[in-house]
This record gives C-alpha cells, structure tokens and sequence, in this order.
C-alpha cells in the first residue's frame, strides 16, 4: 500500500533542483516515520518588524504519533500548544482555548507543519504546502508555501531543516518581513 | 310560524357571523396559556421569561447521519443561510465565532465594552503589565493573529472584549462544527426573532430551517443526513401539529360513529342531518366566542370542540326521540313536557363551566367559554330552530320497546344494584388511600410533548452546553440602563462563585450593552495623549517595542475619548442586539434584565451559594428563580384554584337544583349518581397509576355537565311514568354517543385528550348505570310493580 501510496504522491510533487538520486521526498519521510517518537528542547527566535529586538522562547517538543505534537513552551512565559488530528488547545495563563484548526491556520500553521513532517506524513503536508526538498541526506531542506491563498498572504513559506531522519530547524518566513527560527535539538 | 323564521333567519346570520370571526381566528399551541394571567410581579416575571425570554427563543439543531466532512459542510451552510434570514436573529455552530463577525463594532468600542478597562490599566505600571503579556502572545502560537493588531490595541482590549461575550469551552469541534461528544452529530444554535409563545412565527422558523437543511444537505453532496430540532418554539409548533392532526382525525370517527348510531336508529338521513345541526352550530359558536374574547384560539380549545359533540348532539336526540309520543317532532307538548329539564340540565352544565371561565388560566377560561357558548348555542337551536326545520312528515320510529328492554333488564340484574354500591364505596376508600397522589401538580403533566423528544432536547443542550436557564437572576430598574447597571452588579457578586467552580459562567446583558455610568467611568480611565505618550515612553523603557510604532494606538484613545457612549440604536442590527434581546426587558412598570446560569459540569447548581452571594450585598433587588420549580409551584397553585372554583360550580348546581326541585330528596336522587361516578372514575385513574391533571378535572366537570341531564330526565321520569319507556331510550342511545365519541378521543396520543376523553367515556357510562339502577324513575314492567304515582 505504502509504496503505492508514495509513487503517487511524488507524482504530484515538484521537487527541488537537488533531486539525487539519494534524496527524495518519499524515501526521506518514509525513514523519519520509522523514527521511534520521543521528546525534543527547541529554542526559537522571533524577528519581528515592530520589535527593535528579537523575541526568544524556549521549551520542549512532545511528539506522539501518529498525529498528536504538543510544543510545551516553558520560557519566557509557560504556555502549551497541543496539536490533536484537527484540533488545536492553546494553553496559557491558566486558561484553556480550544480552536478548530481549519478556521484558525494562523495559529496552527506554526505547529502544524513540524507535525506533519515529524510524522512523516507527506499525504498530510501536500494537502497544505507544495514542497521543494534540496541538499544532501546529512543536510537536507524542506521547503513549503502554502496552497491556500489565505494562508499565504500571511506565511510566504516554511523551511525546514535535519539530518537523516531527524528535524533539526523549522524557519518560518511571514508575508510581512517577519520571520521565526526555531532550533531543534534531542533531549539528553 | 313567523316566530320560527324568525329563529332560524337570525340563526342563519349568527352562524355566517361566526365563521366570518373563525376566518380570521390565529391558533396557537403554546403552554405558557396555561400559566396564569394576573401573578405577583415575580410570576410576571416568570411568565414573561417563558413566553418571550431568551429562553423561549432557543432552537436546538443537530445533523445526523452522513460522514463528519459532509456533516460540517451541511452545518456550515445552514448556518450561513439562517444568518440571512430575518426570522433568525443569530445561529452559531462553532465556526468563526459569533462576535468575530462584529469585530469593525467591537473594535471601535472597545474602551467601552472591555471589562479590563480601568484607571490602573493606563497608568505605566499597568501599561507596562498589559503591553508585556501582549508581547507575550505575540511570541506564543496565537502570534501571528494577535500581531495586526499590536499597534492599536497594544493592551489587549479586543481579545478582552470578545472573550468576556463568548466564554471559554463550548462543544467539540469536529471539522471545526460544534459536535456532539461522541462526534456523530453536527450541533447549531439558533435564536428566533420572535418570542417563542408566537406559534406561527416559529412555525416559520422551522419550515424555514428544514428547508434550508434540504438545500444544506443536497449542497454538502448527502442524502443519508438528517435534521433533529429541539427547543421550546420546536415544541408548540409540534405540538400544535399533533393536536390538530388528532383533533380531526379523531373529530372525524368520532363524528363517523355518532353519526352511524343515529342512523341505524332513526332509519332517516334527513333525520340524521338536522340532528347534527345543533352540535355544528354550538362548535362555530363555541370557536367565535373564543376567537372574540380571548384573539386567539388554543389548540386544546380546539380539541375541545370534539367533544362537544357528546354532550350537544344529546339535545337533539332527546328532541326527536321524546317527541313521538307528544306528536310532530317539536311540538308544543314536547316543549312543555321536556324542555324545562333540558333547560335545567343546560343551566347546571353552566354552572360547571363557569368554574373554568373564573379560573384566571387563559387556557382553561378558553375552555369555559368555548363550552358555555357551545351548550347554549346548541340548546337554542334545538329549542327554536330545529322545530322549525323538522318537515311534519318527519316520524321517529318508537323507540319504548328499547327503553322496556333496558328497564326490564336493569330490574333483574339486581346484583347489579349491590355490585354498584360496593363499587362506590371501594372508590371512595381508594381515593382515601391515594389522596395524597392523585393530583400531579406539575404544570408538564399537560405537555404533549414524546419522553423521546425530551430526551433528544437535554441531550442537544447538555452537548452545545447551552443555559436551560432552570437557574435565572432577574434584576429590576427604572430604565433599561438602571437595570443594566445592577446586572452588572450582580455579576460582580457571581464572578467569585465563577472563580471557585461553583458556577460554570453566567451571561449577562451589561457584557452586551454596559450601563452608561459603567461606559463613563472606563473612558474616564483613558488619559490624553501628551500623558498616555509619557507614561509609554517610561513604561517601554526596557521593551522591545518602541513608543514611535504605537501612534495608532495613542489616536484611538483620544478618538475614543471624544466618541458617545454605546447605545442601543449603535449596536441595532448587530449579534449584539440579538445577544442582548431576551435578557432585557420592558414591562408597564420598567426593565428586568435576567442572568442565565451555567451550571458546572456534572453537578447542579447549588442555589443557596449564588442566593448568599446575592443577599450579602447592596444588589438586594435581585431575584434567583428556580424557573422549572416556580413553574410547578404557580401550576399547583392554580389548581388549587381550580379546585375552589369546581367547588363553587358544583355549589351553584345543587343551589340550582334546590332552586327548580324543591325537594331536599330529589335533589340528593339526582346527585348521587353524579357523585358516585366521578369517584369511581377518579378512583379508576389512581389505581391505572395515572395523576390526574387539570385536564381530568375539566373531564370530571364535563361528566357532572353530561350526567345532570341523565339525572334530571330520571326524575322526570319519575314525575311522568307514561313516557318513561321513550325517555329512558333517548337516555341510552345519548348515552352510547357521548362514549362513543369520548371513547375515540381517549385514544389520542396527546395526552391531554386522552385524559379528557377517557375520564368522560367511563364517567357518562357509569353515571346512567347508577342513575338506571337507584334512580326513582327507572320505567318499570307494570305487572313487576304497579305504579304508585311520584311521591
């Protein structure tokens, strides 16, 4: 079923300039879903037009497959966003918002993504981006733009990079200028 | 004979009166008619809440079957299409937020709607805490939609504003629709614009709504979907339905029956049809006479009109059937010897339903008025026209023989005689026995409404999680804004109870509409622009974010500063009129705005909590009602009354009787038998298990109307032994239409006519056994027992 599935996505994907013969969307996605789940810190930074300086938060990423991510955001201000199949619950300041993710993209668009790449589930990132992949199996880059118009006018595109199976940045780059840079590294 | 044309030209221009008012009669199927009419100020209240209360304006849809893609889409269209109607003021199913919608208005007015707003906010330290969590979010996941906003709303008065309209939680979202728990079916939320006890118009409401389901679900690609609805509105549309579809359907056999009784016994269809005549004008006469007082005509009234027919259509047989032996049908011997008894059986029957006109229920009194009129319509057109009517060829065939037959039959079964008294005396224990259950005093005990249909309309409620506003706060004030400002008040005094769980959260008119003193104090908070530059500038000393990015912000206080207060013509139009409309209102005497309460996931309101949290302070003007409990509390209050009113009636009837008879002895003779079917009847219900409603009580009422007569014609009987055998006749064959047709309406589905049915079926039955059996007048066999003359 799998191969099958696979062969008919890469039909539907225009892939990047550097499509080796070792590096392809399918085979990659395919190694990241094998990869057992588990628990990463992530740091990221917030290039904001309207800020003189860069916003900086840090926490942990708790993924748990097939579809479920939650990013546990613990510095500067504890928050969690938990990514469930179409479900997205912001939890911040002892209260709890509840959003459907079709109708709020902004706010999963962020989460979503990883999820889906950390799931290895090329079905669901093609839905929401046309994908690019370019560079090597030790050093690879993922780049999406969203499909919906909607969508773009407020994200241009997603990079995200790793080596072999593992995610180790995801980089969103905002309509406006802004742009986000989020670092990912295994928990000791 | 001028006289009789006279009668029958002014009853002919009578009746094209009444059905010219019938045309234009409304009928309505809604229960709060039978709550009271003149209660306290607090009922009044109650009444209003249940009538036209936000509550009453509630339907409840949900989307079944299909897959959940095909479902949200159906939701997703249906919601679209009844925003767009002018029957539904809002419609909510999850997606996109109700309030969103408004955000152009709740943007501009935002200093004036957002409860954060107070002098601190604007000061640096509170500029400093608010703008620093706005920069919080702005680094969170909700980021990029919080950051369009960040130059003129660096505070975070908008995200204040439509979280405190639209609290946290709400259903599942599934597709991002409202679901239920378990996913299976798509919710919405509806609201009409028209008060829920306006049966037509949420009779449009709803066809509106299932056709735009139609449309919804062919669009979504789906034909396996269905559409439930709930909602009190849903309610009196169905029910109305149910009534009127039970009232001619069973109208219809009961008629069939009555009508091919008479037939076999009078042999003659021309016979057949003027004898109906008297019921069909006292049904015209009975609905006119409703329409005309009351502007509207209730459902069960209508219902009603059935069972008219078994006791009018009793005066036309004793007509035809009396009158043989006094010659033509009609003739001036049957008046004399006759009519003064139908006369009086007419005036008791009166006196009965005068209770019902007294009572002070519009839903009974309709009652009342609808068989006062009925009877005496129908009475005097047998009296004046049907003679009139009758062609002098017209011959009954003799009905003695019958009346013989019953007599002769009714002496040899004397057990009988004994069975009866021990049956009487047996009811009479049993009522001692379940005197304390034999009334059901609340008010849903006349609702026709399935126990499937209830079920399906707490679980819609439990799932969208919506207020069943059992628990409301009513708060009074000279004006919309006086009351408006003790809503607030008293939100003050339920936020800590919100704070500990007690309460789930509570929707308030003043988060819609805020007093205007309210409005004033939170603008007043706003400093000028030189001042609230300064104090940025210090309060972003250590920030990212620069006073320079912040102008937008800096003009929008000064423009709102300058700007009017919100006032109800501003939000015209808006979900925030159709939010506040149903939780303020105006009477003669001011405006009462009402706080729904939520209760807490699985646990009940705890009602002293929210009552001490009220009374412990300055907003004593508020009131907690318990709406279900008050509800049965003012229900069983009116049935005491229509008890000392069944009671005042039955008085009248004896004074009448003492008054025509005058013999302690015939009266007592003419009673008995009365009294002695409705407790066995009574009785009957107890043991099947069955608490008697008001409606009972109208049955009983209608047995002692029905039976006077049957008791009345005994006694003359007893005065006048020659025409006994006809008499008793006429009796019996009265006596199997009035069960026939009661009978047929004790199989309707709606339980208020099959209470009324099936207490008058048995009751008439046995009242003619007990009169047949201890009455005096009972013909007798003349070599049985020699006739001694009345004593």
């Amino acid at each position: 079923m799998r191969p099958v599935r696979a062969c008919l996505v890469m039909a539907c994907i225009a892939l990047g300039p550097a499509r080796a013969a070792e590096l392809d969307v399918a085979s990659l996605f395919e190694s990241i879903a094998h990869e057992p789940p588990g628990r990463a810190t992530f740091h990221e930074t917030k290039f904001l037009a309207l800020l003189d300086t860069p916003l900086e938060s840090s926490g942990e990423l708790v993924f748990t497959p097939p579809d479920r991510l939650e990013k546990r955001t613990l510095k500067p201000r504890p928050e969690s966003v938990t990514v469930d199949r179409d479900r997205v619950v912001i939890e911040r300041a002892g209260k709890r918002h509840s959003l459907a993710m079709r109708e709020q993209p902004q706010a999963a668009v962020l989460v979503d993504g990883i999820r889906a790449t950390l799931a290895g589930d090329l079905a669901s990132l093609t839905r929401t981006y046309s994908a690019a992949l370019e560079g090597t199996p030790a050093r690879w880059r993922l780049v999406l733009r969203p499909l919906d118009p909607a969508l773009a006018a407020l994200v241009e595109r997603v990079e995200i990079g790793g080596a072999q199976a593992q995610v180790r940045s995801v980089e969103i780059f905002q309509a406006d200028g802004d742009r986000s840079v989020m670092t990912i590294s295994p928990s000791p | 004979m001028t006289g009789r044309r006279v009668a029958v030209v002014l009853w002919l221009a009578g009746l094209a009166l009444a059905a010219a008012q019938i045309a234009q009669t409304r009928f309505v199927a809604d229960f709060s008619s039978f709550l009271p009419r003149a209660p306290t100020a607090e009922q009044r209240l109650l009444v209003g809440q249940l009538r036209s209360g936000a509550v009453s304006r509630v339907i409840l849809i949900g989307i079944d079957g299909g897959d959940a893609a095909s479902r949200a889409k159906a939701s997703r269209a249906l919601a679209q299409s009844l925003a767009s109607s002018p029957l539904i003021s809002s419609a909510a199913n999850g997606s996109g937020g109700n309030f969103e919608r408004e955000s152009g208005l709740l943007l501009a007015n935002r200093y004036v709607l957002s409860p954060r707003v107070e002098p601190g906010r604007f000061t640096e330290e509170g500029l400093r805490v608010a703008i620093g969590e706005t920069l919080d979010l702005l680094a969170s996941a909700a980021g990029l939609a919080v950051k369009p906003l960040v130059a003129r709303d660096p505070t975070g008065e908008l995200l204040a504003t439509i979280e405190e309209m639209q609290p946290a939680g709400g259903p599942r979202l599934v597709e991002g629709v409202w679901a239920s728990p378990d996913g299976s079916r798509a919710l919405l939320l509806a609201r009409t614009r028209a008060a829920g006890s306006d049966t037509d118009a949420q009779a449009k409401a709803v066809s509106f709504i299932e056709d735009s389901f139609r449309d919804a679900a062919a669009g979504a690609g789906e034909r396996a979907m269905r559409l439930v609805m709930t909602g009190p509105g849903v309610f009196s549309v169905r029910s109305r339905a149910m009534i009127v579809h039970d009232v001619e359907r069973l109208a219809a056999v009961s008629m069939a029956i009555v009508a091919a009784l008479l037939l076999v016994v009078y042999r003659s269809a021309l016979a057949l049809g003027l004898g109906l005549l008297p019921v069909v004008s006292g049904a015209v006469a009975g609905i006119a006479a409703v329409s005309l007082g009351f502007g509207a005509v209730h459902g069960i009234t209508l219902g009603f009109g059935t069972t008219l027919i078994g006791e009018a259509v009793d005066y036309s047989i004793y007509l035809f059937v009396q009158s043989e032996r006094t010659g033509a049908a009609g003739g001036a011997r049957w008046i004399e010897g006759f009519w003064p008894t139908i006369r009086l059986g007419v005036l008791t029957s009166i006196a009965g339903f005068s209770a019902l006109v007294f009572s002070g229920l519009p839903g009974l009194a309709q009652l009342g008025v609808y068989s006062i009129a009925g009877l005496m319509i129908a009475a005097a057109v047998t009296r004046f026209v049907l003679p009139a009517l009758l062609p002098a060829s017209l011959r009954i065939r003799d009905l003695s023989p019958l009346g013989l037959r019953i007599a002769s039959a009714a002496a040899r079964l004397a057990w009988v005689r004994w069975a009866l008294a021990a049956l009487a005396l047996a009811a009479a224990l049993v009522l001692f026995v379940h005197r304390e259950t034999l009334w059901d005093p609340r008010l849903s005990s006349l609702n026709p409404i399935s126990a499937s249909d209830r079920e399906l309309d707490a679980e819609l409620r439990e799932a969208l999680g919506a207020s069943d506003a059992r628990l409301v706060v009513a708060v009074r004030g000279a004006s919309a804004d006086e009351a408006l400002e003790s809503a607030q008040q008293v939100g003050a005094r339920l936020d800590p109870l919100v704070a500990s769980g007690k309460l789930a959260g509570y929707e308030s008119p003043a988060r819609f509409l805020p007093a205007a003193a309210t409005q004033r104090a939170r603008l007043a908070s706003l400093p000028d622009s030189a001042t609230l530059r300064e104090r940025l500038s210090r309060a972003l000393a250590r920030s990212p974010l620069r006073v320079s990015k912040l102008e937008p912000f800096i003009a929008d206080v000064e423009r709102a500063r300058g700007s009017p207060l919100l006032t109800r013509e501003a939000i015209r139009g808006t979900a925030l009129e159709a939010a506040l409309d149903g939780m303020l209102f105006a009477d003669e005497d001011g405006w009462t705005a009402v706080l729904g309460l939520r209760a807490p996931a699985a646990a009940p309101i705890d009602a002293g909590a929210v009552r001490a949290a009220l009374d412990g302070t300055g907003a004593g003007k508020a009131v907690l009602l318990d709406v279900k409990r008050e509800v049965d509390r003012l229900y069983s209050g009116y049935l005491r009354q229509a008890f000392i009113a069944s009671a005042a009636g039955l008085a009248v009837i004896v004074a009448l009787l003492i008054f025509t008879l005058r013999s302690a002895r015939r009266v007592a003779r003419v009673m008995a038998p009365l009294v002695a079917s409705v407790v066995v009847v009574a009785a009957w219900h107890a043991l099947a298990g069955t608490r008697m409603s008001l409606l009972h009580l109208v049955g009983l009422l209608l047995v002692v109307a029905v039976g006077s007569n049957y008791a009345l014609f005994f006694d003359r009987m007893a005065q006048d032994r020659a025409g006994a055998p006809r008499t008793l006749a006429s009796l019996a064959l009265a006596n199997a239409t009035t069960v026939a047709s009661f009978g047929v309406l004790g199989l309707s589905s709606v339980p208020v006519l099959s209470a009324i049915g099936s207490t008058v079926a048995l009751g008439a039955f046995l009242t003619l056994l007990f009169a047949l059996q201890f009455a005096q007048g009972a013909p007798q066999h003349a070599d049985d027992h020699p006739y001694r003359g009345p004593s």
